[in-house]
């Protein structure tokens, strides 16, 4: 209840303060603050902390995000990554090893969906690897991941869930699609099976 | 007071911030994923854009809330980004309206540009076979709505103590969530957010023993994979599959080739057959995989009349040969299987309301890519101008939440097109307003996403003394009491 009120009053300064970057900015900020603990644990103060601390974070701090939620991150490497949008866009970004996509991908304000916040309970943040030699280096999906991606929309022998690819240094140059209700991909180096 | 005068202050923003003057009103009818989605995306695609959700009940979220099962905390975290959705300066939400009664649907098109139909599929499909209407018969739906608190279903106390079985007619994902719940050690329900009358209900339960009948074979099932193996992880259950129906065929092997999700559900399915519980249990409970067989007649008890007792079932088997089509056929050969209670798990079905076109058959509105055609007939150009439909309504129940992700999507860009040809203009027609007073003059109780609020942070307060995540008020009068007080 308190973390509610707490994050609708961030929510509120943002609303007022930061125009139209809301959307993206208290996504993020729910992302860390209130997502698990709803429904898995009661609320502990410290994360409630923690999401006002990230709340304030992203509103007076010019730095980038993934420097406010942790501090190791910023010694670590980045790696170059292209998302290939709904509209066909690509769009370049820098992620920390240890990232998932899905993270980058709301700290970059790209729109790719994350409905159970990498839970691994729904397949909304499906990604299709772009090149089937990234995607070999890629760990094997759990069965649960594999369960999720049974049910993602237009799956090809190349999907992931963006949640469960973390950046590493081999991974640096990947390019990743969001699939569109109203596109088709062609994967490097595979050639489509017929349903 | 610091709430107050937040509250205030979003109440302030909200009605004069500066939202293009001549607005494109939309109204969303349904507050469930589909419909969430379309607000999402419509708010996102047009700027100009000012959307109100309307639902039936005072609560939103649709199945997240009524239709996912309480031990799925995780598929219900997606009301996260609903609740940011409805708190969108551009978005509204009013419970406790509904199509039909307290709003006809062609007041609504009158008074928005863009109407959106999304609420879903509330009836179901029926056997239409010898007694459907005895008691201890029950659709799975309503089972759902029972144990999940949805205040139609709060006094449906199905018979879960005259017999130690159950029969579910169906082997799709809600047939295994209704099974899960009756198998499930209620110590393990007990920290969910199911409803305290249903888990009541269970904790007393006789059920031991569960059918799930199925009219196809294992390498057809309706199931999804994660489902199955939660399944096959419950403690102290046996899983009986009979061998011979593990058996494939030529025809089912091609099927499975060609379909990841069923060959991975039948490879779960050998596995829970050959896996033997390695200790005896205190409690141990069943449930039996009845494949290739069909129910026939639901047969009445003898001792209490008019009640349900068992069901006649025909074996099928399976003709055609198109992958993915084969039909179950009746062998002519019947067999009863005796119990006391009958879940129908067959499908959902959406409900037509006055001067909606809809196509009883397939059981949704005609449709091209979300906009609404007048009649069946297929023809493109007799389109209901400004009308539209999203998820089941427009494609059927089937699908996950994710899949109306992508219906929305489809919609959303057929009233974007719309809108760049002209089809469609934002226009002088009054939207929010015209509703409220609309709805004012019939003494309509609107139940906006604040006082939602306050349902929710009652909800979890009641649970946190129980150890639950929320305790869901499961009646009218309790539902309206918090909002309004």
């Amino acid at each position: 209840m308190f973390a509610s009120k707490v994050s609708r009053i961030g929510v509120l300064i943002l609303k007022q303060l930061s125009g139209d970057k809301l959307t993206s900015i208290t996504r993020a900020g729910y992302n860390t603050s209130s997502c698990y603990n709803q429904y898995l644990q009661p609320l502990s103060e410290t994360k409630l902390l923690r999401g006002v601390i990230f709340h304030k974070h992203h509103l007076f701090s010019t730095v980038s995000a993934s420097d406010s939620s942790n501090e190791g991150i910023e010694q670590k490497e980045k790696i170059s990554v292209t998302f290939v949008d709904k509209d066909g866009d690509e769009i370049h970004i820098k992620v920390p090893t240890g990232m998932s996509m899905l993270e980058a991908a709301h700290e970059n304000d790209i729109d790719l969906e994350g409905a159970c916040e990498g839970s691994i309970a729904c397949s909304t943040c499906h990604v299709i690897v772009m090149d089937m030699d990234y995607y070999n280096k890629l760990e094997d999906p759990t069965d649960e991941e594999n369960d999720m991606l049974d049910l993602a929309f237009g799956l090809t022998e190349s999907s992931r869930l963006g949640c469960q690819v973390i950046a590493k240094p081999e991974l640096d140059g990947i390019r990743l699609a969001i699939p569109a209700a109203t596109r088709n991909f062609a994967v490097d180096g595979y050639v489509p099976k017929p349903h | 007071m610091k709430m107050a005068i937040f509250q205030a202050r979003t109440w302030f923003s909200r009605t004069f911030s500066t939202v293009a003057s001549h607005p494109l009103r939309v109204c969303v009818v349904g507050s469930g994923p589909a419909g969430f989605y379309t607000a999402e995306k419509m708010l996102k695609a047009h700027q100009e854009a000012q959307v109100d959700i309307i639902d039936r009940l005072p609560t939103p979220f649709g199945l997240v809330r009524s239709g996912v099962a309480p031990d799925h905390p995780e598929t219900k975290i997606v009301v996260n980004q609903f609740t940011r959705v409805a708190q969108h300066e551009r978005c509204t939400f009013f419970g406790n309206v509904t199509l039909g009664s307290s709003v006809t649907l062609p007041e609504l098109r009158e008074l928005y540009d863009v109407v959106v139909l999304a609420y879903g599929a509330e009836s179901d499909r029926v056997l239409g076979i010898p007694g459907e209407d005895l008691s201890g018969v029950y659709a799975a739906r309503e089972f759902v709505w029972w144990y999940n608190g949805h205040p139609n279903c709060r006094y449906l106390n199905p018979d879960l103590k005259s017999s130690d079985t159950a029969v579910i007619l169906g082997q799709g994902n809600v047939a295994l969530d209704v099974a899960r719940i009756l198998l499930r050690p209620t110590t393990e329900l007990a920290s969910t957010d199911i409803a305290s009358h249903a888990l009541a209900a269970l904790e007393d339960s006789s059920i031991r023993k569960v059918y799930l009948v199925g009219r196809r074979g294992p390498a057809q099932a309706a199931c999804t994979a994660k489902e199955l193996r939660e399944i096959n992880g419950i403690k102290d259950l046996q899983i009986h599959i009979k061998e011979a129906d593990l058996l494939t065929t030529p025809e089912d092997e091609e099927e499975m080739k060609n379909n990841r999700i069923r060959k991975r559900v039948y490879e779960l399915l050998s596995k829970a057959a050959t896996t033997r519980a390695s200790h005896p249990s205190s409690d141990p409970r069943e449930l039996h995989f009845v494949f290739f067989r069909k129910p026939d007649k639901f047969l009445e008890s003898n001792e209490r009349s008019g009640h349900v007792s068992g069901v006649r079932l025909e074996k099928t088997k399976l003709i055609g040969d198109r992958p993915g089509e084969r039909m179950a056929a009746g062998t002519g050969l019947f067999e009863d299987l005796g119990c006391g209670i009958v879940l129908k798990s067959i499908g959902y079905k959406s409900i037509p309301v006055d001067g909606l076109p809809f196509d009883h058959r397939k059981g949704v509105v005609p449709n091209i890519r979300g906009r609404v055609l007048r009649d069946t007939s297929g023809d493109p150009m007799l389109l209901e101008k400004g009308l539209y439909v999203c998820g089941w309504l427009k494609r059927g129940p089937t699908g996950i939440i994710a899949t109306n992700l992508y219906c929305a999507e489809e919609t959303v860009a057929s009233i974007s097109e719309d809108l760049k040809q002209g089809v469609l203009a934002s226009s002088s027609s009054s939207g929010r307003e015209g509703l409220l007073q609309l709805l004012d003059s019939r003494n309509v109780r609107v139940i906006p996403f604040g006082e939602w609020e306050k349902i929710d942070s009652e909800e979890r307060r009641l649970g946190s003394l129980r150890n639950k995540p929320r305790e869901k008020l499961a009646t009218w009068e309790e539902l309206q009491k918090v909002a309004t007080e």
